[in-house]
């Protein structure tokens, strides 16, 4: 397969496209967690309950469509391979937990991978949009229209005081889960993190890494999404999040401007020195690629490296990932041999973006 | 000892499983066991995590929903009705069992979920289209009424003047609702 075909395949709208505040916004997301009234939770649920969920949800798609978001394709968890179920979860299509744990999960996917909604998973239903870039309220009206969509079909588990009846009592409520993916570099080499992070987790938000709950900050890309789930609205949580959001955005882009007064020539040099690596090497772990294409993005921000797309990034933080280098290559390889496949297809990408510069000029 | 996947370094992670009573070893290089734990978990750098392994044993299997209780423990265990979760189960595992549980445990809820959201333990948000008008009425009526609020606070009166007529609007169908309800 060549890369160029592999990449058709491979990337979704939110990694290639350009969002608004992408600069350092990578993209965002809302997961609304619903269940049926009728079954049992995924925790406790019987092979029966957990194929009706699903039976039901094929019947609704085959009655039913929602024209805005065009097809949407069911895909069974147990007929997947195990790589392409790891493809779809380094994509954030899907939660690890669906992947490994959820015998009877499914989900629902569109063509372009903006929506896709789970299938007993932790609850019955969970519906996620992810966007490019910082568009939370188009996200919440997106999600909003899918749950009105499948609200019409299905009796969903509703208490007057409790809202949205959820398997985990922390989504109770709203069963919203509103999160922004953000490139913090500026932020972490000014060493300015560790004291933002306690701030934003004292204010009800969480930050986690690139993969969620546990996941370390590789590539200085982190997360950050609501904790409570109960006692507000929707729109309030997202405005609440917005609120941070556009705090680190600030704060990021004057830590961008502070390195760039003090310390110019070393970040232009820590800059090309790992756009050389990324080039160059033929063997590159995911940690240190992670560090250099952060680097290099910074550098395309910030004006030192020119004519590169800025969707590299996020692009090659996924292609890179273990599930995608081996889906690439067609064949299982250890850690070392992925060493080896990353730093080619770094190598390979990177070229393309070279001929596309000769070609335009 | 050396490690059972390579059996060239020494293994430096060992780990004991006991499933019915049958016991099985694994020992590992830390190499190896790295390896190993991104085959079986999708954190590809922090190796073996033993609280995913734990949470998974603590995980309840459905054989054991019924409480094996003796005979002569008197106390009944306070349980839901639908899927026979008990309290102390929910605990255990931090998942419900059905929609039927927030009901019936919801004299112990209340702390739990004030603890969880911030003192919050009331649902404030979207509202299904099917429940009933009057809820929606309502809550449009407390939404109108922060508004209001928000509008005098900014001595924009006239403003105000027209929500507060909305809000006797709403008030009066609300009034009329219950009267013509049946």
């Amino acid at each position: 397969m060549s890369l160029e075909h592999f990449l058709n395949q491979a990337v979704s709208s939110w990694m290639s496209e350009e969002g608004p505040d992408s600069d350092i916004v990578l993209s965002t997301r809302i997961r609304l967690a619903r269940n049926f009234e009728q079954y049992k939770f995924p925790t406790l649920f019987s092979h029966e309950e957990a194929k009706k969920v699903i039976t039901e949800m094929e019947q609704l798609l085959e009655t039913s469509s929602l024209q805005k978001f065009g097809q949407m394709e069911l895909l069974k968890i147990e007929e997947m391979q195990p790589l392409q179920k790891r493809v779809l979860v380094e994509k954030h299509l899907i939660s690890p937990h669906l992947a490994e744990d959820s015998p009877y999960g499914a989900v629902l996917l569109t063509e372009n991978e903006e929506v896709s909604i789970m299938i007993n998973e932790e609850d019955h239903i969970r519906i996620q949009c992810l966007f490019p870039g910082l568009q939370l309220a188009e996200a919440l009206h997106a999600a909003n229209e899918i749950d009105d969509w499948l609200e019409r079909h299905i009796q969903y588990a509703f208490d007057e005081k409790y809202g949205y009846l959820t398997s985990c009592p922390t989504n109770v409520g709203t069963g919203i889960r509103a999160s922004v993916m953000m490139h913090l570099p500026g932020l972490v080499l000014t060493q300015q993190m560790n004291r933002i992070i306690p701030a934003i987790n004292q204010l009800g938000h969480v930050v986690r890494g690139i993969y969620g709950e546990g996941s370390e900050a590789l590539g200085n890309i982190f997360q950050i999404s609501n904790q409570i789930t109960l006692g507000k609205s929707e729109e309030d949580i997202c405005r609440d999040l917005m609120g941070v959001v556009s705090q680190l955005i600030s704060q990021e882009r004057s830590a961008r401007e502070a390195l760039r007064k003090t310390s110019n020539i070393q970040l232009e040099d820590r800059v090309f020195r790992s756009l050389g690596v990324l080039t160059n090497s033929r063997i590159i772990e995911s940690k240190e690629a992670a560090r250099c294409l952060s680097d290099v993005r910074l550098g395309i921000d910030m004006g030192y490296i020119h004519q590169m797309s800025k969707s590299i990034l996020n692009e090659l933080m996924i292609l890179t990932q273990p599930g995608f280098l081996q889906q690439y290559a067609g064949v299982q390889l250890r850690a070392h041999e992925r060493d080896i496949r990353r730093a080619t297809l770094i190598r390979e990408r990177l070229k393309m973006e070279s001929e596309k510069i000769i070609g335009e000029e | 000892m050396l490690c059972q996947e390579c059996n060239q370094r020494p293994a430096a992670l060992h780990f004991t499983k006991i499933v019915n009573g049958e016991k099985t070893e694994v020992n590992l290089c830390e190499v190896c066991a790295q390896e190993k734990s991104e085959m079986l978990m999708f954190n590809g750098q922090s190796g073996f995590n033993f609280n995913n392994l734990l949470a998974g044993l603590l995980n309840i299997d459905p054989s054991f929903q019924k409480p094996s209780q003796s005979p002569f423990q008197q106390e009944e265990v306070l349980h839901c009705e639908h899927c026979s979760m008990t309290f102390p189960q929910f605990l255990k595992i931090g998942r419900f069992g059905c929609a039927h549980c927030y009901e019936t445990f919801k004299d112990q809820l209340q702390p739990v979920l004030r603890r969880l959201h911030s003192g919050n333990w009331t649902h404030n948000g979207k509202i299904p289209k099917r429940i009933g008008g009057d809820l929606h009425l309502r809550k449009q009526i407390d939404d109108l009424k922060v508004s209001l609020q928000e509008c005098i606070s900014r001595e924009e009166f006239e403003k105000a003047a027209k929500i507060r007529d909305e809000i006797r609007n709403l008030e009066r169908k609300l009034a009329g609702n219950v009267g013509g309800g049946e």
